[in-house]
């Protein structure tokens, strides 16, 4: 399990969340949804340790987080897929992958089969696997950003909008992706999305952000047939 | 075939190479340091200096060539890591202009401090191989045994920094962390000690340089040796393109042979002209530099 507790992060005098606490309960889905400029991003950021909070705490199974390195929280088993993907596309593919299997595989024997595992996984990534990935196509972009993740071996994943710019078929599938890997090995997800009927979907838990405060905390379910919610926060009128 | 070897044009051009590798290393060492952390080294080739005479100054005159070049890589790969740490580490996210002046402070500190030491005055270093040029068939060949050293030494050099980089896991992550420092974290790669890593690789490549250029030039090991060849090295790598190390190298060679055809058959004294020119138009024309792809950066 992992959790935040009165979390409070700021940009010089511009508060960007305020006292902000939630569980995201393992091998589940917790979305985190709100408009634009919510903190949705910025509360992945601090969660991965790139952004410093000027108070509150984020724990991971009961140990702190806050105050290490970002790159030793990714050794602690959390894996952040930031917004607009950070593929690097002068890597091609395969590089991207291998610099992910860095943390988590040692030799070279023990990469490759990491990689091929994703490969299995995510098969367009393994006929491209020699392409830049500045030539991939969003979906297939946002696919290797999370396999780029996964081969780390996190425990817990952060996605940080990962339907912005996809057609609505392809985030349908990637979405489908998600739960699949979250019931299939027991990964806990943090879901961040401005697109909240999708996100919901899949999602057994949903947070509701609105200029920095937790507005709604409770079952997907629940979020998603409240009416008050739907209109004043999520922008879902029918 | 004999008078092939000894004519004008191709003394000129093996002339020109051997001089040539030496601006492709300088270039190299800029475009390294230039790619993971965006700053110009003014003082690349005072920090070559330095090292130089760690290895060749330091150690004299029980001077056997190669502990003494061994002595100066491993100066300069130390020298890098501190100058990196100390005086660079201030001057990440400062305005542009701040890297420029700390580094040309950095230079004249660092030939002052030589000068201090070691005085000005020129000492010739012992060379592993005879620098006499070959004959064939009575005529000289403008190829020495030390020339020749210098041009297989550059290549190694060369090759050994292609494979690090494109090879090997830690090139990888050299390589990450200067695209997107950001994403490389979040990876598990630790930015700020590949920073150093770049810097301590690029000075090692530069101390490799300051040895070669002080034992083949007439100026022999002076504070100021690397000036001259510094200058034609950044030309070399603002041509080639300050993010390109193939563009750095071919640069380099190119100037180098370029150089060599408008001194015989113009005039030595048009060199400086000439590669001030070619700086001029070359960012007029192509600012990126001639081997910059300019792939849209998406991210």
């Amino acid at each position: 399990m992992i959790g935040v507790s009165g979390l409070s992060v700021a940009y010089g005098a511009v508060q960007a969340l305020r006292d902000v606490s939630f569980e995201a309960e393992t091998g589940k889905i917790t979305a985190v949804l709100g408009a634009n400029g919510a903190g949705k991003t910025t509360l992945l950021r601090t969660i991965s340790g790139l952004v410093k909070p000027r108070a509150g705490v984020v724990t991971l199974e009961g140990q702190t987080l806050t105050g290490t390195h970002a790159e030793d929280i990714v050794r602690r088993g959390v894996g952040h897929v930031p917004e607009g993907r950070g593929v690097i596309g002068e890597f091609s593919v395969e590089e991207n992958l291998r610099l992910g299997s860095l943390t988590a595989h040692r030799g070279r024997s023990g990469r490759r089969e990491a990689l091929e595992r994703q490969y299995t996984l995510f098969p367009v990534l393994g006929e491209r696997r020699r392409q830049p990935a500045a030539t991939l196509s969003g979906g297939e972009r946002q696919m290797l950003a999370m396999a780029r993740a996964l081969i780390a071996q996190p425990r817990v994943l952060l996605l940080d909008e990962p339907s912005l710019g996809l057609a609505p078929l392809v985030t349908a599938d990637l979405m489908h992706t998600i739960s699949e890997l979250c019931a299939a090995s027991g990964l806990t997800v943090i879901l961040v999305e401005q697109n909240a009927k999708s996100a919901l979907r899949i999602a057994d838990h949903a947070v509701v952000l609105y200029v920095g405060r937790v507005v709604a905390n409770d079952r997907a379910d629940v979020v998603a047939g409240d009416e008050r919610l739907r209109q004043y926060y999520l922008g879902l009128v029918e | 075939m004999d008078a092939f070897w000894t004519s004008r044009v191709m003394s000129d051009i093996l002339g020109g190479l051997t001089n040539g590798v030496i601006y492709a290393l300088v270039a190299l060492s800029l475009v390294l340091i230039w790619r993971s952390t965006r700053i110009l080294n003014f003082a690349q080739g005072a920090m070559a200096m330095l090292a130089a005479y760690v290895g060749f100054a330091v150690l004299a005159p029980s001077t056997n060539y190669w502990v003494s070049m061994a002595v100066a890589i491993v100066a300069g790969v130390v020298l890098g890591g501190l100058t990196e740490r100390t005086v660079v580490r201030t001057l990440y996210g400062k305005p542009e202009i701040n890297p420029v002046v700390a580094m040309v402070g950095f230079l004249l500190v660092l030939e002052s401090v030589a000068a201090a030491i070691w005085s000005t005055t020129s000492r010739s270093l012992p060379t592993p191989f005879s620098i006499i040029d070959w004959q064939l068939a009575g005529r000289p060949v403008a190829m020495s045994p030390f020339a020749l050293y210098e041009v297989i030494t550059a290549i190694v050099v060369m090759v050994v920094v292609a494979v690090v980089f494109q090879f090997t896991s830690l090139g990888l992550q050299l390589r990450a962390a200067a695209l997107n420092p950001e994403v490389s974290r979040l990876l598990g790669v630790r930015v700020t000690r590949m920073l150093t890593l770049g810097w301590m690789l690029a000075s090692g490549v530069g101390a490799v340089t300051a040895v070669l250029v002080a034992s083949n030039y007439f100026t022999g090991l002076t504070p100021t040796t690397m000036d001259g060849v510094f200058a034609f090295g950044f030309i070399a790598a603002a041509v080639g393109g300050l993010d390109s190390p193939v563009g750095a190298l071919v640069a380099g060679v190119l100037l180098g042979v370029a150089f060599q055809f408008v001194g015989d058959y113009v005039n030595s004294n048009a060199i400086i002209l000439v590669a001030l020119g070619l700086l001029i138009v070359s960012l007029m024309v192509r600012p990126s530099g001639l081997f910059t792809r300019r792939t849209e950066r998406r991210v």
